[in-house]
């Protein structure tokens, strides 16, 4: 109510300082539009102040903030992106504070001075030249240094790394290590089962997601005895709605069925020794890392800030991105002097109503503790779990 | 030559126009003046509206998870239960702010409404090539606001109660809530989030009669410029907003029917059961039957209008502040050939560089080398333009209009946003701030605050042509100085809280709290920072609003030509004639630019006066 007064009142005082205005201006005889040379120089003042506002603002927020988050890359690939991105800053901010300066300070100075042409200066081809080809030298540094560091981050990884996946769904992530032979087992989706959360492919796994879409709560089964059961009543909604999920639920038979009949078994105990981890992905100091990514309903984002690594995740499709952590993260603590402080994967590509809170702390460990945490670890295999009774 | 004949075949058209009743002056109109203040008043009420969902979406932001009776106020009890703002609605709000942003205020809005305003009266032409398709353009463009706009309240899979009978996507609440960008499978199913229920729909149909509208205007200007130009108006004697609405007309004509046929696969997957973006997917514990399709064909065809959109959006501003800037420093602008150069160079490269918003999408890594050589090149016509501008006012003798200021003000923007804009194209540097409030701060620079200042410049200066009157200065230097202070202390810290990882479109930053309270504690006091300014900012439009309204009724009578400008626009009476000029049409003599030149009587000489004896024209 305040507020609507307070706006009501201050649009009126504003038409009445503007009745002023005009009375006055036509006191003066001078036609209104022409800018009175006290506000022309006002205002040019205002432009020269502006700028140090500007480049004030600019440096103190530097001062202050430009060096807290975002903390040392802690992996190969993030000190060589760390380096690139110093050298792009200090070429952008040298641009930066050049061209301001001269706009502004242009501005200022070259004000309108009663009796004074401005100098006819149509065009200089020499000065389009210079500023053509200083610019295009410069940015071929930049497309050549830029393009080599991408050519090294998105190479192909070394032959000894690590496979460890990285699954997302809404709105969480699950981490899979690829187990005693460090070979991720095959997976689809049409497998996933409370029991199998990660649609992995083994000969009893496909044998368990016939049964569950057949004979499972709302298998086909359970579906047609709804759908001929003469003693119910259903509504045509409810009727549309179960005869469209028996089809997609037929559909999926075929295609399980298929893949029933032409599982090769061999590749089973790659898929068996799999490592299925939920909580926290634990990584090992200065070992490269191959991650694979997948999606199992919309586009995410594998996002690692402080790997300076990210990637999207696509359902239907395999991603995948490369790094070695160098830094531990006692040692990060250490350095950015706070204990509390974790790795991070974060998601980073909008995906519903959770995709703020779709994160799963990253931690790395030295070498000795790392494998001592994986000899415990590499027990629990996704046989365990699968088929445990 | 041509222009002659066509001069009287369109006053023998115009003839019928003669008797206007209020339906065809005000409503119905085909005078490009009043199709283009529609267009106008359409786009203002719609940037209104998304820069009231920027508010309140910036309150959860500073404020996450207090009450606050201003969101309660707007939202209800349904997105905004007990004043805190659903996660949910959040969404919402933050696609639509965009949507509206980017298509409805900065190309309807910019396009539209200067493109038809501006096009006839400074080629020397009686209107556009076509009065109907015109008129056709600005109602669809009313029509897909409305329908934008209505998305907003969609409640349970209808509007206010009333529903589409039929399976089009009658569930779910809430408008689209996938982002501007709308990538499937998130938009492609009802399922994955409230809003791609009927909210999605209502967005896909209000795209497409858009793109329609936007294709019908493109080619009405086109034509214009291309067959319509008066006598002696030869294509390098058109002022330089004219080249930047045909090359913007250009790249829409070629780069929205990709956005269409996108929205129709689109359409299609959620509605025919395709599976043209969909495959291997199980949604809420739904496994769905899609097959061979990929997210990422979307994302190349929305890409491919992406980014010459957001050239679409920026030429006009860069046309505009040419013809603002060189009117009021009295001096022509420099490089008049190097600026139409840069601006066809800008259109050509805007087509091949839209991967580099792709880089980290799982799409080859080599084709994203292509596209960082491609996007850098960009930066040379871009850098051309703004030393050109530089150099047009040394040593000129400026005259700080608000028009001016605002021009000025789009110069250091564009600088400012455009060098971000050289770490995001360097791909390796993308993958660590891609979707992170880096890019955030780099595209609000370059278009909420660059194109958005053209656009205030545009109606400043012009407004005098629109409605012969004058809006009032110093209520324009307030204006200009609040929005310029306060939209750079919107966006200036928001390069911080993006190089320090904090993703876009979050709801809150809590999870900061798990894993660095250092950052956590900056990222909260800059939101708390950057929504002041925000709320500063967006009072300070008040004023704006205040004058514009004002002046239209009550501001002093404009004279002839206020600015003392050279294009022919100013030699037109004051009073809107249909057909524009009273007598025969103008006949050009000279470029757009002879602002102090020596030997001229007067420090400027319109392109209609011939060239006195002994004077060598530019």
């Amino acid at each position: 109510m305040m507020m609507i007064l307070i706006v009501v009142i201050g649009a009126i005082a504003l038409a009445q300082l503007v009745r002023v205005y005009e009375l006055t201006s036509k006191l003066r005889q001078r036609g209104e539009h022409e800018i009175p040379n006290r506000d022309n120089v006002f205002n040019s003042k205002l432009m020269l102040l502006f700028m140090i506002f500007q480049f004030g603002g600019f440096i103190y927020l530097v001062a202050k903030y430009g060096w807290t988050g975002r903390g040392p890359a802690a992996s190969i690939e993030g000190a060589t992106t760390d380096w690139l991105l110093n050298l792009n800053l200090i070429i952008i901010t040298a641009v930066f504070f050049l061209t301001n300066f001269l706009l502004f300070y242009f501005a200022y100075k070259y004000v309108k001075k009663p009796g004074v042409p401005a100098y006819f200066y149509p065009h200089n081809n020499k000065l389009e030249m210079l500023w053509t080809v200083v610019p295009a030298a410069v940015l071929a540094v930049i497309i050549i240094l830029g393009l080599k560091t991408w050519n090294e981050l998105t190479g192909p990884s070394s032959p000894n790394a690590v496979n460890v996946e990285l699954y997302s769904k809404q709105f969480g992530w699950v981490a899979r290590y690829g187990g005693a032979d460090n070979k991720l087992g095959k997976a689809d989706y049409k497998l996933i089962t409370s029991k199998n959360k990660l649609g992995l492919v083994t000969e009893e796994t496909i044998l368990a997601s016939i049964e569950q879409i057949e004979k499972g709560e709302e298998g086909i089964h359970k579906i047609e005895g709804q759908l001929n059961n003469n003693n119910i009543v259903l509504s045509d909604s409810v009727r549309k709605a179960y005869r469209e999920s028996l089809g997609n639920k037929e559909r999926l038979l075929r295609l399980l069925r298929q893949m029933q009949a032409t599982h090769n078994k061999k590749g089973d105990a790659s898929t068996y020794d799999d490592v299925i981890v939920e909580d926290k992905l634990v990584l090992r100091k200065n070992t490269p890392y191959e991650f694979t990514f997948r999606a199992e309903d919309v586009i995410h984002s594998a996002y690692f800030p402080h790997f300076r690594a990210q990637i999207n995740t696509v359902p239907g499709l395999v991603t995948r991105l490369k790094f070695t952590p160098t830094m531990t993260t006692k040692e990060y603590r250490s350095v950015k002097n706070l204990p509390t402080f974790n790795y991070i994967l974060m998601c980073n590509k909008i995906c519903g109503s959770g995709h703020y809170q779709m994160k799963m702390l990253v931690e790395v460990l030295d070498e000795k503790e790392y494998d001592a945490w994986y000899k415990n670890k590499q027990k629990e295999t996704f046989k365990a779990s699968f088929l445990k009774k | 030559m041509a222009s002659v004949t066509h001069d009287h075949h369109a006053h023998d058209e115009h003839e019928h126009h003669h008797e206007e009743g209020f339906i065809s002056k005000y409503i119905f109109s085909q005078d490009h003046k009043m199709i283009g203040k529609q267009f106008l008043i359409t786009a203002v009420f719609m940037g209104l509206v998304a820069m009231l969902l920027s508010i309140l979406f910036r309150i959860q932001l500073a404020w996450p998870g207090e009450e606050s009776e201003f969101l309660h106020f707007f939202l209800g009890d349904k997105w905004a239960p007990k004043g805190v703002l659903d996660s949910e609605m959040y969404l919402g709000l933050v696609t639509i702010h965009g949507t509206i942003m980017v298509f409805f205020l900065l190309t309807g809005g910019l396009s539209g409404t200067f493109s038809n305003i501006l096009i006839p009266l400074q080629l020397g032409a009686r209107d556009m090539a076509s009065g109907f398709l015109n008129m056709l353009s600005y109602w669809f463009f009313f029509l897909s606001s409305l329908i934008m706009f209505l998305s907003l309240f969609v409640m349970n899979g209808a509007i206010f109660g009333i529903d589409i009978p039929g399976e089009w996507g009658t569930s779910g609440n809430g408008p689209a809530m996938a982002g501007w960008t709308v990538y499937p499978p998130l938009s492609a199913l009802p399922q994955a989030v409230s809003g791609s229920g009927f909210g999605m729909t209502l967005w896909l149909i209000s795209m497409a009669i858009f793109i329609a509208g936007s294709l019908i205007g493109s080619l009405n200007y086109i034509v214009t410029v291309l067959n319509l130009r008066t006598a002696g108006m030869t294509m390098t004697r058109m002022p330089l907003t004219i080249w930047a609405f045909f090359v913007t007309a250009i790249l829409g004509v070629l780069s929205f029917p990709v956005l269409l046929s996108a929205a129709l696969l689109l359409i299609m997957d959620r509605l025919a059961g395709t599976s043209f973006y969909l495959s291997d997917i199980m949604v809420k514990g739904q496994m769905l039957t899609n097959h061979g399709g990929s997210p990422l064909l979307f994302q190349h065809l929305f890409w491919f209008l992406g980014h010459p959109e957001v050239y679409i959006v920026l030429l006009p501003a860069l046309g505009l502040s040419s013809e603002i800037i060189a009117t009021n420093a009295r001096k022509p602008i420099f490089g008049y050939k190097a600026m139409i150069g840069s601006i066809l160079a800008i259109g050509f490269l805007s087509f091949i560089v839209w991967g580099h918003h792709m880089f980290i999408t799982g799409m080859n890594p080599f084709l994203g080398s292509v596209f960082v050589f491609t996007t850098l090149l960009i930066a040379i016509p871009s850098a051309v333009k703004v030393f050109n501008y530089i150099t047009t006012l040394w040593r000129g003798s400026i005259v700080f209009t608000p028009a001016m200021l605002f021009a000025i003000a789009l110069v250091s923007t564009f600088i400012t946003g455009g060098v971000t804009g050289i770490i995001l194209a360097d791909s390796a540097l993308d993958i660590a701030i891609h979707d992170t409030y880096f890019v955030v701060a780099h595209f609000h620079i370059v278009m909420g605050m660059s194109a958005v200042f053209g656009m205030f410049a545009g109606v400043y200066h012009w407004f005098p042509k629109m409605y012969g009157r004058m809006m009032n200065a110093r209520m324009g230097y307030a204006h200009f100085w609040i929005t310029l202070v306060g939209a750079y202390g919107v966006f200036f810290p928001m390069h911080f809280v993006g190089i320090a990882g904090a993703p876009r479109r979050y709801y809150d930053y809590s999870v900061y709290g798990t894993f660095d309270t250092e950052s956590y504690g900056m990222i909260v006091d800059l939101n708390v920072v950057i929504t002041f300014f925000a709320i500063v900012a967006a009072l300070g439009q008040a004023i704006f609003l205040f004058n514009f309204f004002y002046s239209i009724y009550r501001g002093p009578v404009a004279p002839t030509n206020p600015w003392k400008s050279n294009t022919l626009e100013w030699t037109t009476p004051v009073e809107h004639l249909h057909g524009n000029w009273p007598g025969p049409l103008p006949v050009v003599h000279r470029w757009p630019y002879d602002y102090s030149k020596p030997g001229a009587a007067e420090d400027f000489i319109p392109q209609n006066v011939p060239l006195a004896e002994g004077e060598e024209e530019h």
